[in-house]
């Protein structure tokens, strides 16, 4: 298995040794994972791939982790990929697929990135995982330390919703609740992760952790049968995710695993958090920071670390940036689940608001295969669908009060 | 008195030391300050133009100051600058 080479920086080129940092010392560019592709290229072929787990880690040679090392897996990845039919029928697309990473072990795409984050740690003499979270992070971490014998400390911001402090706490990780939003709480940890031995998932062992999410793009290509969708439609937080799937793709080009061009690569925000959204529509080339205020509370990151690359990437691709209302973040959350049987949280929310809105407002023809990327599970923000659209029916035990309670109902 | 927290990324130019003690009246002359105890760190933190390079967040006693007075913040006794790289995050 061809090895990882060392980090870059994807700014200024400098070059450093595989260890946990995630920051260039001399331009504070954000670090990459290089491979050397040339080994990489003797020995992947789709049948390699298809031969492997029935998980992401079938996809081990384009992820960082060396040959000696014992993966943390809890079967993350290959999360079914859905024909959207009666979703399309209502957009008008006759080629919309749905990813959906909700059927992952802990319910989100998350594990897809904490997967390699705790296996690289682990294999690295960490003893202890740590993050900065909105939930789903924390979610996917306490699991995965737990499985992996760590210890972990979650750091979320103390008004998380209920269901997600719940689905962490019972893995008995150390939750630190603070008093303030997700960016003061991402700063708190960089600062922590300065002078603590522990491996913080999205800051020093960040370079690792995020290559995690390239599988779900090089996922969707095999299971469309060895090829690239016309268009990505992908929610933005900190945009970690978005350069990933780029990447990916680009690996799979550049390694003739798939054939044709790229796909264009759509962000979705939620209008309450869209800075990145907002410096597309102005034309800046930074990404100003603003404060969060939104339901989708897993990407209300107002200053996102990687907000240029994605407005870079949507450029060079085709793709846009669109955000989405409150309103239509719950719409679309409810029509994903009438029509495709997908109940999915805000974030998603606000990637199906996306594509609706881009849809009604003429984008595309119609027969383009686009796929839409679900990133986490409807009952993590349960709470925001509210009252149910149909009424329940309630009813004694006789057929008489059947017939009448709910046969005559409309 | 005001004092810097030195991210570990640069504290190869504080010769290690996690905090710096300046006294200035607002963060430009405070960045010069530090450069002129440690050199370095005005072409670390600065572009050209005088302006916060792009990757680098500076918060003034917790606050951004891209949300604030930017370079232009005033500085009082006890303030805390933090440098803090801005990359990470990802939910």
């Amino acid at each position: 298995m061809p090895r990882p080479l060392g980090l870059r920086c994807r700014e200024c080129g400098a070059e450093y040794e595989l260890r946990a940092t995630h920051v260039c010392e001399i331009c504070f560019g954000p670090l990459d994972v290089a491979y050397d592709y040339d080994a990489i290229r003797r020995v992947i072929t789709r049948a390699r791939v298809e031969a492997g787990p029935p998980s992401m880690w079938r996809w081990r040679d384009l992820l960082p982790i060396e040959e000696d090392a014992q993966v943390v897996t809890l079967g993350e990845g290959m999360t079914p990929l859905i024909k959207a039919e009666r979703l399309g029928a209502e957009l008008g697309l006759s080629n919309l697929w749905i990813k959906n990473d909700t059927m992952n072990p802990t319910n989100s795409f998350k594990d897809r990135v904490v997967s390699v984050a705790v296996s690289w740690a682990r294999a690295h003499g960490y003893e202890t995982m740590a993050c900065a979270s909105t939930g789903n992070l924390a979610n996917s971490v306490a699991a995965y330390a737990a499985h992996a014998g760590l210890d972990s400390y979650v750091f979320m911001p103390d008004d998380i919703e209920t269901s997600k402090v719940v689905a962490t706490s019972v893995f008995e990780p150390h939750v630190v609740a603070v008093h303030g939003n997700y960016d003061e709480v991402n700063r708190l940890c960089s600062q922590l992760a300065d002078d603590l031995p522990w491996a913080f998932c999205n800051i020093n062992v960040r370079p690792f952790y995020a290559e995690g999410s390239k599988t779900l793009t090089f996922e969707t290509a095999e299971q469309l049968g060895w090829r690239l969708p016309d268009e990505i439609v992908i929610p933005v937080g900190s945009g970690c995710q978005f350069v990933r799937h780029r990447r990916a793709a680009g690996e799979l080009l550049d390694l003739g695993l798939v054939e044709g061009r790229l796909p264009r690569f759509t962000g979705a925000q939620a209008l309450g958090c869209a800075p990145v959204y907002q410096a597309w529509r102005r034309g800046d080339d930074r990404v100003p920071p603003v404060r969060p205020d939104t339901i989708a509370r897993s990407i209300a990151i107002g200053n996102p670390s990687d907000g240029i690359y994605v407005m870079r990437i949507a450029q060079e691709t085709g793709g846009v940036l669109e955000a989405v209302t409150e309103e239509e973040i719950v719409d679309a959350i409810r029509l994903l689940a009438r029509t495709e049987g997908i109940f999915a949280e805000t974030a998603a929310g606000v990637t199906i608001g996306v594509l609706v809105k881009l849809a009604r407002a003429g984008r595309w023809r119609g027969d383009e295969t686009i796929v839409a990327y679900v990133t986490g599970h409807g009952l993590k923000t349960a709470e925001v669908v509210g009252r149910p659209v149909r009424a329940r029916a309630e009813i004694d035990p006789t057929l008489r009060s059947f017939r009448e309670g709910v046969l005559s109902q409309p | 008195m005001s004092q810097f927290r030195i991210p570990g990324p640069l504290r190869s130019l504080s010769g290690g030391a996690s905090t710096v003690d300046v006294d200035a009246p607002d963060l430009l002359s405070a960045i010069d300050q530090l450069d002129s105890k440690h050199p370095g760190f005005r072409g670390r933190l600065l572009d050209d133009s005088n302006s916060l390079r792009q990757f680098v967040n500076i918060f003034l006693n917790d606050e951004d100051v891209r949300l604030g007075e930017g370079l232009n913040s005033k500085l009082g006794a006890e303030d805390e600058i933090a440098i803090v790289p801005a990359v990470a995050g990802g939910r």
